[in-house]
């Protein structure tokens, strides 16, 4: 198992090392615009964008320019390690916006996820054990209504109902508007903000996560160790719990670790309706800007959150089913 | 040969099964009616979809959505209409069960210790210590070598008779009174079959109990049952002590049967099948539900449902032939069939 982690750490970090590769090639193959021309301001002499050119190492070739990128990133540039460069744009380090920006991101996409594992999985677990009855139905329905409602509509509707910079009935304006507030300012309006963005971005995951479950809990309750199980006098509750749902979960759980990773630089539409100022926002801004550290920065950031996140769901997945874990 | 009738453990009577499909109502089991004795194989043979399995997950309480009537007395006790829960007290407690795939039987993702230990404390209340004491024992008394170890096992370092073994001692661990085994070795290699089969015969004796094996197979019968049972299209068609079955059977449908088994010891010119195949259990042939097969069908057979009549001895059937026309034509099957192979 040890061998096994360390050989999958390893090939990660190759990953990791392709993906921001190919990043810095496109963005010289496919350029969406002169980075230094925007930077040297308004009408720029050439001068100045050659200047701003050379001063960024733009002149450079990509391979050059990626090179010093990796020396940075493992050695620390002047704002730190790790050395990620500074935003065009703003011209912060790109390492100290990101600190700012990353807790943001990274509690919203986690409080969405508890709460869509949580409802997912329990809608799921009812509609399968139900299958077909009137609770089937209504839950099925939310799961269809879930996965089609748009996310921007969803969250400015709810932003008119329940905040209290919305236009909706006074006694449902209990929760404050758009916004973060930091945990250390604040813990219950830092609560309170997270609420509505997370309930917002953990719909469409809990309908997609309630209809796998079902699926996956209904075809385990027809193989042939549940009939073991009740022929050994088990009660239903057990038979579902303890055999049903331990193999069906297990696909769930791979699923989940996915999901969560992309989700650190992807959920970019409500990070925008909520102004969130998280990471998805930020890198948006950055790709129309063609705010190259940025887009790298965060694109490096995706690619190991999404290795880590998938060598977790093998080493869960590796400890939820013993048959992987022999091979 | 009298058997006292306090012997008898499981008295089954007019046994109906009926499931509403989309396509129409599936007459499973057509009142059904046998009795299982202490010490005694009974072997429910016929083709799939003759109604065997269902008959015993409905004595289990184990079908959902199935329309079930008549009386399965289980020590006084009807198990047709007890309530659920107290249906499962006697599940895997005093009725245990073993399938036809070990390997889909047993849960992949837990230990089959644990799995086992599990069937233990379901219906006592004993330490995990103590139960996987008396899992150990059991594993070693159903012959997996090396018990102590094995239990930590998962089912896929098992091989498949090694499951089917580990599914019997599941089986057996709260000393139950009945064992129902569901076509228990058609899954296995044939080597290994006649080692499950020796087993279940062997806990038969050693833990008194009464086996009801479901099988396909009229050998399997042959090698452990003392009684039989054969069914088709969900009805019993003949039942009686194993030997005068084969010696002497009764029904055209048994006679299909027993033509259609391999056989080393006499020389025949290959396999007789019978002809057509089993009904829809939705459109079941009025009469006699095998009356379109049969060789031997006359005026009744497609009108009248023929009833079971005891021929002696316990053996019985449904069959409007007369006992001396089944003498006769019986024996000319039998030389006819001896005759083709010169």
């Amino acid at each position: 198992m040890a061998a096994y982690i360390v050989r999958r750490v390893l090939w990660a970090i190759v990953v990791v090392f392709v993906v921001t590769m190919l990043t810095f090639f496109i963005f010289y193959v496919l350029p969406p615009g002169d980075p230094a021309r925007r930077f040297a301001g308004k009408a720029p002499t050439e001068e100045t964008i050659a200047a701003v050119r050379e001063q960024f190492g733009l002149d450079k070739p990509w391979y050059e320019q990626y090179g010093l990128f990796v020396k940075n990133l493992v050695t620390g540039d002047e704002y730190g390690w790790p050395g990620l460069g500074f935003s065009y744009d703003t011209r912060v380090p790109v390492r100290d916006e990101l600190l700012n920006r990353l807790p943001r991101t990274l509690f919203l996409v986690f409080g969405a996820a508890i709460l869509w594992a949580i409802m997912g999985i329990t809608i799921g677990v009812i509609s399968a054990i139900r299958k077909g009855g009137v609770l089937d139905r209504a839950a099925m329905g939310f799961a269809l209504f879930g996965v089609s409602a748009p996310v921007f509509w969803l969250g400015l509707l709810v932003l008119f109902l329940f905040a209290d910079t919305g236009g909706g009935p006074e006694q449902l304006q209990v929760l404050p508007g758009t916004g973060y507030v930091p945990f250390e300012e604040s813990p219950k309006e830092w609560f309170l903000h997270l609420i509505l963005p997370c309930t917002i971005l953990s719909l469409l995951y809990a309908a997609f996560y309630a209809r796998m479950t079902r699926g996956s809990l209904i075809e385990t309750m027809s193989e042939d160790y549940i009939r073991t199980a009740r022929a050994k006098g088990l009660s239903e509750r057990d038979v579902i719990v303890k055999h049903g749902l331990r193999a069906s979960l297990t696909p769930v759980v791979t699923m989940f670790a996915m999901d969560v990773a992309l989700l650190i630089g992807g959920a970019v539409i409500t990070e925008t309706v909520f102004n969130w100022q998280g990471v998805g926002s930020w890198v948006l801004t950055a790709t129309f800007n063609s705010n190259l550290p940025v887009v790298v920065a965060v694109v490096l950031l995706g690619a190991v959150f999404v290795v880590l996140f998938n060598l977790l769901a093998d080493i869960a997945y590796a400890w939820l089913d013993p048959r992987v874990r022999y091979q | 040969m009298s058997i006292p009738s306090s012997d008898v453990l499981l008295e089954v009577r007019e046994l109906d099964v009926r499931f509403a499909t989309p396509d129409g109502v599936v007459h499973a089991v057509d009142r059904l009616s046998f009795s299982l004795r202490r010490g005694e194989t009974l072997g429910l043979v016929g083709e799939s979809g003759s109604g065997k399995s269902v008959t015993n997950l409905a004595l289990m309480g184990l079908i959902r959505g199935a329309q079930i009537s008549g009386e399965a007395l289980f020590e006084g006790r009807d198990l047709l209409s007890l309530p659920a829960d107290e249906l499962r007290e006697i599940r895997g407690k005093e009725i245990a069960m073993i399938f036809q795939d070990p390997f889909a039987c047993l849960h992949p993702m837990y230990r089959v210790g644990d799995q086992i230990v599990e069937a233990i404390r379901v219906h006592s209340d004993v330490s995990k210590k103590q139960a996987e004491q008396r899992v150990i024992e059991l594993l070693g008394a159903v012959g997996i070598p090396r018990p102590k170890e094995r239990i930590r096992d998962y089912p896929h370092q098992f091989s498949g008779g090694m499951r089917q073994r580990a599914m019997i001692a599941m089986a057996l661990v709260n000393n139950p009174d009945i064992l129902i085994a569901d076509e228990p070795t058609t899954a296995l290699d044939v080597t290994v079959q006649a080692q499950i089969l020796e087993l279940i015969d062997r806990v038969k004796t050693e833990f008194d109990i009464g086996v009801i094996l479901i099988t396909h197979d009229l050998g399997v019968v042959a090698d452990v049952a003392q009684t039989v049972m054969v069914m088709y299209a969900g009805r019993g068609m003949e039942v009686g002590r194993k030997d005068d079955v084969f010696a002497q059977p009764l029904h055209p449908y048994t006679w299909g049967l027993l033509e259609s088994i391999p056989r080393v010891d006499q020389k025949v010119s290959g396999l007789r099948p019978i002809q057509g195949s089993p009904p829809s259990l939705i459109f079941v042939p009025p009469g006699c539900p095998f009356h379109p097969r049969c060789l031997h069908r006359f005026s009744p057979c497609d009108k009248e449902r023929p009833e079971f009549r005891d021929r002696g001895g316990g053996h019985a059937e449904a069959c409007h032939l007369s006992a001396d026309d089944k003498k006769r034509l019986w024996a000319e099957r039998q030389s006819r069939f001896l005759e083709a192979a010169v």
